[in-house]
């Protein structure tokens, strides 16, 4: 069963390798900055998805990467490697910290925190305007952007580095869901006291995949700032909390592959319908009504329910 | 001794559920533990295994303290206990609900599948194993439960209500399973007298918070006290 499901996530990883050569260069383009924002939705999926945690304040951990390789390459003059380690151990600490303080409450009390905090890092950002620029934001010099002599700016290695963690994120999302661990934080979501009163520490492994979900969204704002070059305040904002959500309520959540097709709806649907009208939200937003009204679980996780149960 | 109590109290806000509760179960027994609706039945072993924080008094097992423990750390000690308003992962399959119960303290997969399956046997589910535990009917939904509790292999299992909505057959099922978990030390909450008299070797008698009686079944039966608090006549 899981040899079905690495099939199907390495079918995916090599159709999006391919994609590149076949795709004309607007949309493989486009493609990039899907393939981070699904992996910025990957790591929401492990708290949402999986664990049942309903953060509105992913956004912080999504800053937190950015801001965390950004300010050090910019101001720092570090190297992108180094960067991307310190964005990532910034984004652990920074989850680590909410998690131990959010986690207490439950449900919309939970909700509420993690909007809260959210929020004061988006103040925070804009508060040391010397260094972030604030809502402008500053851009990060393209030589810098560059690891030995793959060049991170160029649509070619900006594609590829995407494809890169976007494949090593799936994989390991895909092994941890189906390890003891995983399937652990799917009984927390199902029934978490009965998780409880079957031995788990519910609290400590609610905080453990917090911590790896912010993580995860910490390594797509490093990437996104490395990749196109550019951090802002925006990032920030509650905007950015809402749309990992989106993607995997359309995607499907508590599915692997649910981040990716959900980004990739929205994209393309905001895209679209932003050719034919200025009022392109309103056009996503009745789309977005009609999906959730008829498939309330989801692209993928409507398609396992009602054809494939095995889809991870 | 397996679990005893000492003083065990509990208040809601003023209110008092279990009133200085002394309590010794010793290891192995089948106990059960009876009394009219609102004796504290439900609240004495949910303070047993931590899921209601006591106001006051102690809980040890098998010699040791877990007063300050949090429940998951009591049940990692050896105990199980199933909800007397059916509690299992509704959306998951019959198959990992054992499996989540086996897998805390069962570490290779093997091992584990091999209980689930060896549990599967004893509670009649095999044929329904790759179900979805909610699409179950109720009287299978409590045997996975109970089947949840084996896999946990306990040294205490505390079981409220386990028969509340079984068929006749499968009471007559639960009693024989009850009967062959000879290594286990049981604390069964039940109304149905006929699977207490038949399985309890001791029994407990709450009433009002406190302990009415303890007795063997025949001195239970005979117990004028507990025949008032149950039919509401004489001196209780």
């Amino acid at each position: 069963m899981s040899h079905r499901d690495t099939f199907l996530h390495l079918s995916v990883i090599a159709v999006l390798f391919a994609a590149f050569f076949v795709l004309p260069a607007y949309h493989s383009g486009s493609l990039a900055r899907i393939m981070v924002l699904a992996i910025y939705a990957m790591g929401y999926n492990l708290a949402f998805g999986y664990t049942g945690l309903l953060s509105l304040g992913h956004a912080l951990f999504f800053a937190a990467g950015m801001y965390g390789l950004g300010l050090t390459m910019q101001l720092g003059g570090w190297a992108a490697i180094p960067a991307f380690a310190l964005a990532l151990v910034a984004s652990l600490v920074v989850a680590g910290v909410v998690g131990v303080l959010a986690l207490r409450t439950r449900g919309v009390g939970f909700m509420i925190v993690t909007l809260m905090f959210a929020q004061a890092g988006y103040l925070t950002a804009l508060y040391f305007v010397q260094y972030t620029r604030g809502d402008e934001g500053f851009v990060i010099d393209q030589a810098a952007r560059a690891i030995g002599p793959a060049d991170l700016s160029s649509e070619a290695g900006r594609y590829f580095a995407a494809l890169f963690l976007f494949a090593v994120t799936l994989l390991v999302i895909g092994a941890l869901v189906r390890a003891p661990f995983g399937r652990t934080l799917i009984a927390i979501r199902e029934n978490e006291a009965r998780a409880t009163m079957l031995g788990y520490d519910v609290q400590r492994l609610k905080w453990i995949a917090l911590v790896v979900s912010g993580t995860i969204s910490g390594a797509a704002g490093a990437a996104y700032a490395l990749l196109f070059g550019y951090a802002g305040a925006s990032f920030a904002g509650v905007q950015y909390s809402i749309f990992p959500l989106l993607y995997v309520l359309l995607g499907g959540a508590g599915t692997t592959l649910g981040p990716l097709i959900g980004a990739i709806f929205m994209f393309y649907l905001i895209d679209l319908s932003s050719g034919i009208t200025n009022a392109y939200m309103l056009i996503a937003g009745v789309v977005l009504v009609l999906l959730t009204m008829f498939l309330p679980h989801g692209i993928l996780g409507t398609l396992r329910k009602r054809a494939l149960p095995w889809l991870p | 001794m397996m679990l005893s109590t000492r003083g065990l109290t509990k208040t809601y806000a003023g209110v008092k559920a279990n009133t200085d509760v002394d309590f010794d179960l010793p290891k192995g027994q089948i106990r059960a533990l009876i009394g009219p609706n609102g004796a504290g039945k439900s609240t004495f072993v949910g303070m047993l295994c931590g899921r209601i924080p006591a106001t006051r008094g102690t809980v040890t097992l098998d010699g040791q303290d877990i007063s300050r423990l949090p429940a998951h750390k009591r049940i990692a000690m050896g105990i199980a206990y199933t909800f007397q308003i059916t509690s299992v992962f509704a959306g998951l399959s019959v198959r990992e609900n054992l499996a989540l119960a086996a897998r805390r303290h069962l570490h290779s997969a093997a091992v584990v599948t091999a209980k689930v399956d060896d549990v599967l046997d004893r509670v009649d589910l095999a044929g329904r194993a790759d179900q979805i535990a909610g699409d179950l009917s109720y009287g299978h939904q409590r045997i996975l439960e109970i089947g949840m509790g084996l896999a946990q292999d306990p040294r205490l299992f505390i079981l409220d209500e386990p028969t509340q909505g079984l068929a006749e057959t499968e009471i007559a099922a639960f009693k024989t399973l009850i009967l062959s978990l000879t290594d286990t030390t049981i604390l069964l909450i039940e109304h149905n007298m006929g699977v207490v008299m038949e399985t309890a070797e001791y029994i407990t008698v709450l009433n009002f918070g406190q302990i009415l009686a303890e007795g063997t079944p025949d001195q239970i039966r005979g117990n004028a006290d507990v025949q008032a608090a149950y039919l509401g006549t004489g001196n209780a």
